[in-house]
Formats: C-alpha cells, sequence, structure tokens
C-alpha cells in the first residue's frame, strides 16, 4: 500500500501489561476515507490497540505517522495533538458525568480548542443537531439512554474535527432497540467521507461499511483484507467463520 | 421586659462564648478541609509511601478520642518542652482530626471517578492539568461535599471539647455560671440551643450549595 | 523534662480495667440506640404524621447537641430535676444510648426508605400483617443492610464515651488522667490511652466488617464497608 496516501499509519506497536504482552507488533495504514473495521475473539486485543493508536494505552514500542510525519509519543503535547485529531468512541460512552450533553462538547472545544463560548456553543449545537439530540442539549449523562449517550459521544468527538475516527464496539453496551439508532448515525458519518477504525461485531456494519477487515487474535493481527476477499463462498478464513457465528446468533442483522 | 440578674449575666457570658466557637470552628473547618484534600489525594493518587502515610494518619486519628488528641497535645506536649495555648492546642487538634475524616471523603470521591472519565478527556486532547481541573475536580467536589459538610457539622458541636483544654467558648462559659447559680438544667439547655442553631444554620446553607452543585447522577438529590 | 516509662508499665493494668468500663458503658449504650433507632425508624416511616413528627423533633434535637452538653445537661440538670438518684456510669450509658438512638434511627430510616417498594407489598400481598411486613421482610433486610453504618456509629459512640470522666465515670480516660495528675507523665499517659482506644476502635470495625461479609446475602450486598 502506498504511504503517500496515508492519513494514518502506525508501526509495529507493542504493548503489554507486566508479563502479558497484548499486542504483538500491530502495522497498518489508513488512508482518506477508508473504514477498518477490526473483528476477533474477546480478549484479542481490539480495544488494546485502538488505545494505543490515539496513546491512551501508551505503547512500549512501534511508531505512529500522522500524514507521514512521526508523532513524538514522548511529548506530551503532541500527544494532546494527536488525540485531537484522532478521535474515539468508546464502548461505555464515558461522557463527563457533571456536563450537560451540549457542555460534554462544548467542555473540550472551549478548553482544548480555545473557541470563544459562543462559537462552541453553535458548533456542540449543530453536532447535536447532526445526530439527532437537539432537543436533549441541556440533559445530563444520567438522564440520557443508551443510545442518546453513545450519539451525544459521537457528536462530541465529531466537534473536534477528527481526520481518523476510532470506534471501540460503539453498540455493545447497549439493548438491542437502541442499536438502531447509533448504527445509523455511524452510516451516516461513513457515507460523509470519514475515514474510521471500529471493533464491532455487528454484522450490518461489517458487511456494509468495512473496506478492509483486520481479524485479531491473542494480540496479532491474524488476516487481513477486503471483505469480498474474506468472506467469500469458496473461502476458508478464520473470519468468515467467525462471522458465520455472529450471523447464527443474529441472522437478521445481515 | 426586665430581665433577672442571672439571665443579664448569663448571656452576655454565652455571647462571648459563641464568639470563641466561631473563632475555633472557622480556621478548624478550613484547615480540616485543606489538610482533607492534600491528604485524600495522596490516599488516592499517591505512591505505595505516601498512601500508607496517608492511611495511616487517617486511622490514628480516626481511631482515637478526640478528646485524647487534645490532651496530648495540651497536657503531653509540656512533657518534652512544648507549651501551646489552650486556643492553640484546641485548633491544632481539631485541625488534625478533622483532617483526617475529610480525607476519608475526599479519597473516596476521587477513587469513585472512573478511569472512563480520564480516558473520555485524554481521548479529546485535555492536558493532565486540563484534565485534573475540568473533569475530576468538578466531579469529586460533588461526591465528597455532602460528607465533607456533615464533618463540618461534626466540627462544630465537638469544639465544646476545647472546654476541656481550658478554652472558653459557650460551653465553657456556660458550666462557669451554671455552677455560680446552680441552674445547671436551664444553662446547658440554652447553651444546647445554641449549638442548635449553629448547627442548623449549617445544614441549611450546605443543603444550599448542594442544592446549587446538584446534578442528575450525582449521589444525594435531597 | 523527664521520661518515666515505667509509671506507663505500672499503671497499664489500671488503666486497661477502665476499659471493662468503657466497653460496659459502650456495650450499653449501643444496645439501647439499637432498640430506640429500630422503633423510631420504624414509626417515622410507617407511623402516623404526628408521631414521625415527634420522633423526627427527638432526633433533631439529640443530633443538635455536643454530645459534651448533653452529658452536663442530664447528669447536673435532668436526671436531678426529675429525681432521678443515677450514678455517673448510668447517665453516661443512658445520654450515649438516647445520641446514638438518634442517628441509628436515621440510619435506619434511610434503609428503609431505599427498599423497594415491591417489598412490602408483595409482603401484604402474600396476607401478611403490617407488623408482621415489617418483622419478616423489612427489618431483616435493613438490619444487614446497615451494619457498616452502624459500624461508623459503634467508632464513634466509643470515642464519644471518652469524655465520660467530665462527670466522673471511671473509664480509661479517668483512670487515665488520675494516674497523670499524680505522676506528671502526661504525655506518655495519654498516648497509652489514645493507643487502647485505638486498638478497641479498630477491633470493634474490623469484627463487624466480619459479621457483615457473613451475614451478606448473596448478589444483594450494598458495596463497600464504608468507614
Ligand atoms: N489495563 C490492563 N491491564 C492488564 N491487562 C489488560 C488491561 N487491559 C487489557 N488487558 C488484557 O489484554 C487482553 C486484550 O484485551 P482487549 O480489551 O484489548 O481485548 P478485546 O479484543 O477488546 O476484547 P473484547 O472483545 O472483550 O472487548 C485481555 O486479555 C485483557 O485481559
Ligand atoms: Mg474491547
Amino acid at each position: 500500500m502506498s504511504n503517500a496516501l496515508s492519513i494514518l499509519r502506525i508501526s509495529n506497536l507493542k504493548k503489554s501489561y507486566g508479563k502479558n504482552t497484548i499486542l504483538h507488533g500491530a502495522t497498518l495504514s489508513l488512508h482518506q476515507g477508508e473504514i477498518i473495521v477490526l473483528i476477533g475473539p474477546s480478549g484479542g486485543g481490539k480495544s488494546t490497540l485502538l488505545q494505543c493508536i490515539n496513546c491512551l494505552a501508551m505503547p512500549e514500542e512501534g511508531e505512529i505517522f500522522l500524514h507521514d510525519n512521526r508523532v513524538d509519543l514522548q511529548s506530551a503535547g503532541e500527544l494532546n495533538e494527536l488525540r485531537q485529531k484522532v478521535g474515539m468512541i468508546f464502548q461505555d460512552f464515558n461522557l463527563f458525568d457533571h456536563l450537560t450533553a451540549v457542555d460534554n462538547i462544548t467542555v473540550a472545544l472551549r478548553k482544548v480548542k480555545k473557541m470563544s463560548k459562543k462559537d462552541a456553543l453553535c458548533r456542540a449545537r449543530r453536532e447535536l443537531d447532526q445526530v439527532g439530540l437537539s432537543d436533549k442539549a441541556s440533559l445530563y449523562p444520567a438522564q440520557l439512554s443508551g443510545g442518546q449517550k453513545q450519539r451525544v459521544a459521537i457528536a462530541r468527538a465529531l466537534a473536534m474535527d477528527p481526520e481518523v475516527l476510532l470506534l471501540d464496539e460503539p453498540t455493545s453496551a447497549l439493548d438491542p432497540e437502541l442499536v438502531g439508532e447509533v448504527i445509523s448515525v455511524i452510516k451516516q458519518l461513513a457515507g460523509n467521507g470519514m475515514t474510521m477504525i471500529m471493533a464491532t461485531h455487528q454484522m450490518s456494519l461489517i458487511s456494509t461499511l468495512a473496506d478492509r477487515i483486520l481479524f485479531m487474535e491473542n494480540g496479532s493481527i491474524v488476516e487481513q483484507g477486503t471483505p469480498q476477499e474474506l468472506l467469500s463462498s469458496d473461502m476458508v478464513s478464520k473470519t468468515r467463520g467467525f462471522c458465520e457465528r455472529l450471523n447464527e446468533i443474529s441472522p437478521e442483522d445481515l | 421586659m426586665e430581665l433577672s440578674p442571672f439571665y443579664q449575666e448569663l448571656l452576655p457570658s454565652l455571647n462571648r462564648g459563641l464568639i470563641m466557637t466561631i473563632a475555633l470552628i472557622v480556621p478548624s473547618a478550613l484547615g480540616g478541609v485543606f489538610i482533607g484534600i492534600v491528604a485524600g489525594t495522596l490516599r488516592a493518587y499517591g505512591n505505595r509511601i505516601t498512601r500508607s502515610i496517608g492511611n495511616f494518619y487517617a486511622a490514628l486519628f480516626r481511631g482515637t478520642p478526640l478528646v485524647v488528641q487534645l490532651f496530648v497535645l495540651y497536657f503531653g506536649l509540656p512533657n518534652i518542652g512544648l507549651y501551646l495555648s489552650p486556643y492553640m492546642a484546641a485548633v491544632i487538634g481539631f485541625i488534625l482530626c478533622s483532617g483526617a475524616y475529610q480525607s476519608e471523603y475526599i479519597r473516596g470521591a476521587l477513587l469513585s471517578i472512573k478511569r472512563g472519565q480520564y480516558h473520555g478527556a485524554q481521548a479529546l486532547g485535555f492536558s493532565f492539568f486540563q484534565t485534573i481541573f475540568w473533569i475530576i475536580i468538578p466531579q469529586a467536589v460533588r461526591k465528597a461535599i455532602h460528607g465533607c459538610g456533615n464533618e463540618i457539622i461534626y466540627l462544630i458541636k465537638y469544639s465544646s471539647l476545647a472546654y476541656i483544654v481550658t478554652v472558653m467558648e459557650l460551653t465553657g462559659e456556660g458550666k462557669t455560671i451554671a455552677t455560680e447559680y446552680f441552674r445547671f438544667t436551664e444553662v446547658f439547655m440554652i447553651i444546647g440551643l445554641y449549638y442548635l442553631a449553629l448547627v442548623s444554620c449549617a445544614v441549611f446553607i450546605l443543603k444550599r450549595i448542594e442544592n446549587k452543585l446538584y446534578i442528575p447522577g450525582f449521589g444525594y438529590n435531597r | 523534662m523527664h521520661f518515666d516509662l515505667s509509671v506507663v508499665i505500672d499503671s497499664l493494668p489500671y488503666l486497661l480495667q477502665g476499659s471493662a468500663a468503657t466497653a460496659v458503658i459502650v456495650c450499653c449504650a449501643m444496645a439501647i440506640g439499637l432498640v430506640i433507632g429500630v422503633v423510631m425508624a420504624v414509626g417515622m416511616v410507617y407511623g402516623p404524621r404526628p408521631v414521625a413528627l415527634l420522633l423526627s423533633s427527638y432526633v433533631w434535637f439529640f443530633r443538635g447537641f455536643p454530645v459534651l452538653v448533653l452529658l452536663f445537661l442530664f447528669y447536673f440538670g435532668l436526671f436531678t430535676f426529675l429525681g432521678l438518684n443515677v450514678s455517673a456510669l448510668t447517665a453516661v450509658t443512658l445520654v450515649l444510648g438516647m445520641t446514638t438512638g438518634a442517628y441509628q434511627a436515621n440510619i435506619f430510616k434511610g434503609a428503609m426508605l431505599s427498599m423497594p417498594k415491591g417489598q412490602y407489598k408483595a409482603a401484604r400481598a402474600l396476607g401478611m400483617t403490617q407488623t408482621q411486613a415489617i418483622y419478616c421482610i423489612i427489618l431483616p433486610q435493613i438490619l444487614r443492610m446497615s451494619i457498616p453504618a452502624w459500624s461508623n456509629e459503634y467508632s464513634i459512640i466509643l470515642k464519644d464515651s471518652a469524655l465520660a470522666f467530665v462527670i466522673g465515670a471511671p473509664e480509661i480516660m479517668a483512670r487515665t488522667q488520675f494516674v497523670a495528675s499524680r505522676t506528671y507523665q502526661h504525655l506518655p499517659l495519654y498516648i497509652t490511652a489514645g493507643l487502647i482506644y485505638f486498638v478497641l476502635t479498630w477491633a470493634g470495625v474490623l469484627l463487624l466488617e466480619k459479621l457483615y461479609r457473613k451475614v451478606r446475602i448473596p448478589g444483594y450486598s450494598q458495596d463497600g464497608f464504608g468507614q
């Protein structure tokens, strides 16, 4: 793959907790508008990989390039910059519990991006509108449903104008009837050309959005390819076996 | 209406005592909260050594009666050549004791803030200090305020122990007159009402602050 | 400035005998408080409005007065006024019992209010009387739930009992003060007294924590042994 086009590139990221090596040198590059889906068994290291990409979990080895500029992982300033450009959506939302929906969005705009109060508010309202929550702006996280929380979290990340969005199982903490509203927001993002890396087991996201699938197991990327390659019926792949099992659980999603 | 000589003497001395009581409470409350924040933070986030020092401090002062602490400060320290005035002994004792209890609430509040809140902030590019200032402190304050406020209310009542180390505050002033006139029930009833008024004021103010800071999802919603 | 640690060693048995008096005060006060607390909590939650109001003012009164003032008020004032001739030890026990009763009432009331309403309704739906529902269904649950707060109350009352010496009850503090005034070894003696209290406090708290874990209903734990 040509590096020239890559918007984000990681090379040989390694991470261990104590004696356990969780990530055995992950390498991948991502170009503008591409959507990569991470799948694999639980404990395979998907969350760890995503958190290493924006250094929420600091990798012990490896390099991260943003637009082919190497990010100095030792510099707090460069890390904060990286994190502004690489948005993240968490499985359990991580909305700030003491701030209303709209303030969850404005706080980073004002404190990190140093926007004026007025501009931040204006931007936040626009993002809330995008995810269909303008009427919930003044509610606190404790007053929102899971699906609404996740949509606020997405709006919060988007307001920072990220170039890449990392999504860690954005729908798996949600009740089944709330999954749909979050999926449609994500699809809308994809339609707008957002570059994403997403860990998910939601077949409807995998089959319709993925440009490339990465199958992770025991801390390594063991297979990767387009959905056509990995899921075609004449191919024997771990990915295909895994997805078939997913389908057995929720066949209606396909 | 003319007050009897007894009341003419009682009320002014109780008012004098009240002023002394307030002079005890205010610095003790402020000092206690300050020590509580320092010790609580060390106990929650410190390394192993500072954590165990903090835990030991809290266990020591929460495990012994305040009156013993005051006796050590006022009657004990002269044994090693350290003389504290009654007022200083009382205030230092109150600060140390109250700080130990406050640290418990601060520590609890800090530990109850989930990791996700830090992650959420970091993922948006907040620096360390921005995270502390805009995310952690506002949440910790709301989680700790109820306990810390209650601790100050305890402090108001326990300030009466200053009498035992001869500070002439409400209880001391009252006891003198009660003994002089031999009218214990009345005097201590009135002193008690003074404290009740102080406590009720503090409860009222605390409620106001709690309501003002109230946010859905944060603890005490009454 | 001279230290005579032999004074501490010599007087230790004498001081430790004081802990018997302290133990009696604390145990009786906690028991009195438990009875007052449970009865009052039931009254405040399930009783008619005037009763609830009366009980709340009792709580308000005892929570607003400092223990020291209550001791003076009752021992020198009210008990004499009422013609009761009680010993200092009894007076301390009664006063601490009534005080902790007020606090315990609040603890149990809080626990009762936090119980899902369904528990009470289900009991009544099975044909239990109100009393049966409270005694067989509600109380067993809230007593378990309240152990952490109760242990906190224990540690407060134990430490409050150190004030008993002001009216001359012969517990740890009174004895320490007695020895100290004779030997002038205030510092080592009060530190020793402090250590005795320290051990009593944390031993009691640990014991109650054990009890809490033992009677805890699986899957139904109000998490955390707070204090
Ligand atoms: N902070 C941590 N300390 C120690 N071990 C950790 C930590 N975080 C993750 N691990 C371990 O790393 C391994 C990979 O975890 P990770 O969360 O990345 O898996 P995952 O693929 O996201 O799984 P899931 O589908 O369950 O979310 C697991 O075995 C986990 O126990
Ligand atoms: Mg995961």
